[in-house]
Formats: structure tokens, sequence, C-alpha cells
């Protein structure tokens, strides 16, 4: 058996905090891409991570395929699938971010996902495994804050437990949510699914306000952000972006490891710049 | 596992049956989960709810449904007395409308004007539309492209009732993706739309609603062994997919530790080759569709496909309770190949004329091996939970038929 987990957070464990510390000091809005751990492929997944970083990523979330993501549109599912039928786990995952961390100290990497496969695999070794590869947090996206008792062991490691907010959150709920939040909280911009194409930055700007006033911890606005327009409309007022389904979908024909490193810093870069200028 | 005093105890406050049931679901759904449950909790109490439903199941599902004893199955059989709860005389032909008309007059107090339900074998997606239909409410049913195939009546059916079917393409395509689906849909229309689930599955409160609703089956049941038996069962059978059925029949005798519970699960071409949704009986804990439960799944935790000739068990998990009376030894849980369904079919229709759906064939199949284990004057209760009519294009695909 490896070392114990220590008990006061590992070296790496507060990424996250320092990285949204850095953005403010800059007075930058943070940029976070999601993938599909495994796809396109995994062979260069990677190289994939290390091409958001040069793309203008400051946090990366990384999904876990799930065979069954009930909050996930067509492409994130198809993804998933794709991965799942090449063999992709938490193991791959796992060995992957521990790859990325050879070259890359600095970049908050937290993991995305449904919380069987993490069941599956134990929480208290998914919580030491992960630590030991260099993941700073988790999303669980089906285990709300009535159900986090069991991420207890992930908790005590140091990983932090990125919380999500909806526009149907009751606002006594959202005082607990804001209280309880670490790292950064995810804020779902509409009632739907990832991909969908119902953003209305006008109908959201009060209601994110509201959370950043509330919240002690940043907040990052995610769901049907797909472009540098809509990225620099959010912008205004969230402290980070996060874009998904229209990433995996530029990514998912990608071939070959400059193909699929060329297209993500293409996707990013607009993006980063739109950002930078606002 | 602590033992058990009152099994009509649970679920608690959070919807956990022991380690099982909860809420594990987006927190977009949080707000109307908690609102379902807020109405839920209140109408489940309310004397005008109580006595509007018990009026739809007296005159409109055709309730009480009799207890009929298979006098030549059981002497063909040889063993203790087979007794079948008949729900396949309810109308649409299936213990599904007892949830569906319950969960509509819930819809109906919430003033939601949309329905969405998944289904697996068609039944709960029909006992949706039916009850649509009659509230003039509209109905959206998702179903798994496989099971659309395999269950073209059903489909058709739904369409005269006026429902949309949605053919669901992603996944395995079948029940446990119709259900992602309806999830989907439900996360995206939660102001006006009311998700009809059709198993006691799912994030509480629906395990504990659909249960309420189904459990009038086991009331009756009960009631009607003490009047024309004098005394109550020494076991009772049930097929197992999601398990609502089963559920309903063996809920009201569960502190009745005297009566053996049996659930059948379907082992499809037999547990030992993989190919079986036996959930219960070769599964391990995990979490699926909103609770934590008994779920089939590989060690990376992805979901595996399920196989059974039945479309209604064909399931990767089950309902929480069932985990619970797992863990509690309360109830067994027993593998039906889906050979040993198409024997009992036939047996049954032979000896009694009575076409079973193939859900319930397990049943009946687990009914005769219980009745085997027991005297002559044992009495076992089978919940004949839906009729065959559904199915007889299967079965004859399966045997090389042409009709």
């Amino acid at each position: 058996m490896p070392n114990p987990v220590s008990p006061i957070p590992n070296p790496g464990s507060r990424r996250i905090d320092r990285r949204f510390a850095a953005l403010k000091a800059a007075s930058r809005t943070g940029l976070i891409p999601f993938v599909t751990a495994g796809d396109p492929s995994p062979e260069h997944m990677v190289t994939l991570m290390h091409a958001l970083v040069e793309g203008g990523a400051d946090l990366i979330e990384l999904g876990v395929p799930f065979s069954d993501p009930m909050a996930d549109g067509l492409v994130i599912q198809h993804a998933s699938e794709r991965a799942i039928a090449k063999g992709v786990g938490i193991g791959e995952v796992l060995g992957w971010v521990a790859a990325f961390r050879q070259r890359d100290a600095q970049t908050p990497i937290v993991l995305m996902g449904y919380l069987n496969p993490v069941e599956i695999h134990g929480y208290a070794r998914f919580a030491q495994e992960a630590v030991q590869a260099g993941v700073d947090g988790v999303l669980l996206v089906d285990c709300p804050l009535e159900e986090a008792a069991v991420l207890q062991p992930l908790r005590d490691a140091g990983l932090q437990q990125i919380l999500l907010a909806a526009p149907t959150t009751a606002p006594q709920r959202m005082v607990r949510l804001c209280e309880a939040a670490e790292g950064f909280l995810y804020y779902v911009s509409f009632a739907g699914i990832t991909g969908a194409g119902q953003l209305s930055t006008h109908d959201i700007a009060g209601r994110v306000a509201d959370v950043r006033a509330q919240a002690k911890v940043p907040v990052a606005v995610g769901f049907g952000i797909r472009d540098a327009q809509s990225a620099k409309e959010i912008a205004a007022f969230a402290d980070a972006v996060v874009i998904g389904s229209a990433l995996v979908a530029r990514l998912a024909e990608a071939t070959g490891p400059d193909d699929i490193a060329g297209r993500a810093k293409d996707f990013l870069q607009p993006i980063r710049a739109a950002l930078d200028a606002h | 596992m602590p033992t058990i005093d009152d099994f009509h105890a649970w679920p608690d406050e959070h919807g956990r049956f022991g380690n099982y049931g909860g809420s594990y679901v987006a927190e977009t759904l949080m707000a109307p989960l908690a609102e379902l449950t807020e109405a839920y909790l209140r109408l489940r109490k309310d004397p005008e709810f109580i006595a509007e439903l018990d009026r739809d199941l007296k005159y409109y599902v055709g309730r009480p449904s009799p207890i009929y004893h298979a006098e030549r199955l059981s002497q063909h059989v040889g063993g203790a007395r087979i007794l079948l709860k008949r729900e396949d005389l309810n109308h649409t032909g299936a213990h599904k409308i007892n949830n569906t008309v319950g969960q509509a007059l819930v819809a109906k107090r919430m003033g939601k004007p949309r329905i969405i339900a998944e289904t697996g074998a068609g039944q709960h997606g029909v006992a949706s539309a039916t009850v649509a239909a009659r509230l003039g409410l509209k109905c959206v049913v998702y179903m798994g492209a496989v099971d659309i195939e395999r269950q073209k009546m059903n489909v058709y059916r739904m369409k005269l009732l006026g429902a949309e079917v949605v053919p669901v393409t992603s996944g395995s395509k079948t029940l446990k993706d119709a259900l992602n689906e309806a999830m989907r849909d439900w996360v995206t229309n939660v102001a006006d739309t009311f998700y009809m689930i059709g198993t006691v599955a799912g994030p509480h409160p629906y395990p504990l609603m659909v249960r309420d609703f189904n459990a009038i089956v086991g009331r009756e049941a009960r009631a009607q062994m003490l009047q024309d038996y004098g005394r109550l069962p020494d076991a009772l059978t049930a097929c197992v997919g999601g398990g609502s059925n089963a559920i309903g029949l063996f809920h009201e005798f569960l502190n009745d530790r005297d009566v053996r519970i049996v659930g059948a699960e379907a082992a499809g071409d037999g547990i030992e080759t993989g190919h079986h949704a036996a959930s219960l009986a070769a599964g391990r804990p995990g979490v699926l569709h909103g609770n934590r439960t008994y779920v089939l799944c590989d060690d990376n935790g992805q979901i595996t496909e399920t196989h059974s000739v039945s479309a209604g068990l064909d399931y990767p998990g089950v309902g929480p309770e069932h985990s619970f009376l797992k863990d509690a030894g309360r109830a067994e849980y027993v593998g039906v190949t889906d050979d040993e369904a198409l024997q009992a079919f036939h047996l049954l229709a032979r000896t009694e004329g009575i076409l079973a759906a193939l859900e319930s064939s397990h049943a009946v199949a687990q009914a005769i091996k219980l009745a085997r284990e027991y005297p002559k004057d044992g009495l076992i209760l089978c919940n004949l939970s839906g009729r065959g009519d559904k199915d007889v294009h299967t079965i004859a695909a399966r045997e090389g038929v042409e009709v």
C-alpha cells in the first residue's frame, strides 16, 4: 500500500483557490474547458490536456465517462459512449492526470461525472488515488449536498467538492449551497441538459450577481456557452466560464495528436482573447 | 444490518430505506422533487384525495381484483395450492394502472398540464397515456428503440390514446435509456411537466409514492386471504424488474414474518451466462437513476446491458426497497430463466385458459417451484401482474410461428 493520505491538505490540493486568487488579482475571468476523458483518443489525452492549457485554460474539467449520463445532451452522451467503448475508466483517467502533472503542477483539475463509477471504485480508494494523481476537486452531478456524506473520504483526503447551483434552486437552499461550497460554485445557466441552446444572458445576470454576493467562493457559469461571444457576455458577471459540449463536438472528429491539440487551441484562443479584452 | 421492527416505517424522511434510496439527482431537479414530495406527503393523508383515488380504482380500474385458485395448474404441479392475484383483469391489462391513476390525481392537483413517462414493455406507457387522455393532459412517452420494435402493439395503443411516443436511441436503447431521456426532458421542462415514473425506483419520493399506489394489491390480497381461506398464504411471489407489482403485493405482508416472500428476477439465458437482468441476485450496490440500490455494472461502474425475453423486466437496477428487504433477509430474490417463464406461460394457458404477460410468467414459474416445496394444503399466492396479449407476437417469433 502507498503511504496513507496526510491529514493536512496535500501541497497541491488548494490549487483551485490559488488559481482563482491569481485571476482575481489580475482582474481576469477564468476559462474552464470540459473534455470527456478518453475522447477523441485515449492515446493522446495528455497531449489534449496540455493543449487546453496552451489555449488559455485556467482549470480543466475532465469528464469521467458514465454509461447513463442523465444530465448530459447528445454530444457528451456520445463522447462518453465512445470512451467507454475504448475501455476508459477511473484508472485510465487518473493515469492521464498523473502523466499531465509531470509537466504541469499548476493547472487545477476537477473530475466531473456521476457517482456510480466512484462508488464502485470505492470512496476511500478513489480519494487516495485521485490525490496521488494530482486531482484537485470533484463535481459529481448526481450527488447533491443532501447525499454528500458519502464523499467524506474525498474531503478528508483534500479533494474539494464542487457544488452545482441552478435557476430552480430555492433561496434558502442557495444559502446552504453558498455556505458549503468549496473551490468554486458551478452555476448552471438554465434548467436543461448540457449542450442545449437556450442560454439567456439577460435572465441570468441578476441571479448570478445574487449568488456571487452570497458565496464565499468564486462562481463559474456553465451550460449553453459555446463561443467567444457568449463567453464574453457571461464574463461580464461571472468569475469563470465553463465550455463543454461545443469543445467536445469540435474535438470529436479529430485525428492524431497534432489535429487534436490544434483544434483545442484554435477553439479556446479566441475565447481567451475575448475574455481578456473584457 | 440491524433488526427491523416495523417494515412499514420506511423510508425515512430523506427517502432512505436503510442504505438504499435517497435523492441522487442533479441540482436542477432538487426543487421539483421537493415540490412533489411536499405535495404528495400532504395528499396521501388528505381524505378527499383518498376518496377520489378509491372511486377511480373501483369504477375506472375495476378493483378489487379477485384471487383465483388455479386448481388445474395446482393439480398438474402436484404440490401446494397456487392462487393468482388477478391484476391482469385491471383496465389496460396490468397493475401499472394502479400507479398512474394515483399519480395523475397528484399531477392534476399540482396543476401540471403535461405528463412524461418512460416505458419498457409499454404497459406503463399505455397506463400513462390512458390516464392522461382521461384527464385531458398532454402525454409524452419515452421508449427505447429496441423495445419499440418488440412491443409494436403497445406503441400503437399509446398513439391511439393520443400520446406521443419518442424513440430513444442512446445507450442500450431499452428501459434504462428511456428513463435517462425522460429525466432529461423533466430537467428541461420542470415548470409545467409531471414525471410519471412507472416503477418503485427513481429519486425520493417515487419509490414511496409508486409503492403506496400499488400497495392496494397487497391490502386487498391480505383481506381476501383471511376471508376466503381463513389464513395468510405460506408464500408470496411476484416478478421483479423495477419491482412495482412485487412491492405492491409484498408490502402489506412485510410484518407478517411467517409469510415467506420470494421475488422472481429475470435470469434470461441463465445468470451464469451473463445474459440476464437479475440485479438483486447477481448485482451489487450502486447508484442509478436517482437512488442507491443493487445494480448490474462492471468494475468501472458502467451499467451493463441486460437481457430478458420480457421487456418489462429488462432493467439493470431495482427499486431500493427491494434492496433493503434483501439485505434485511425479509425477502428472497431468485432468478427465473426465459425458458422457464415460457414453459410457465404455456402451462398456465393450457391448464387455466389464462395468457399471462411474459413478465408475470416469471412469477408463475416461481409459484410452480414453490408449490412443489409445500404440502397439498399449502397456499402460494402469485401476483399475476399483467395479461399476455401484448406478447403474442414475441412468443410466436421465438417459437418460429408466423402470425
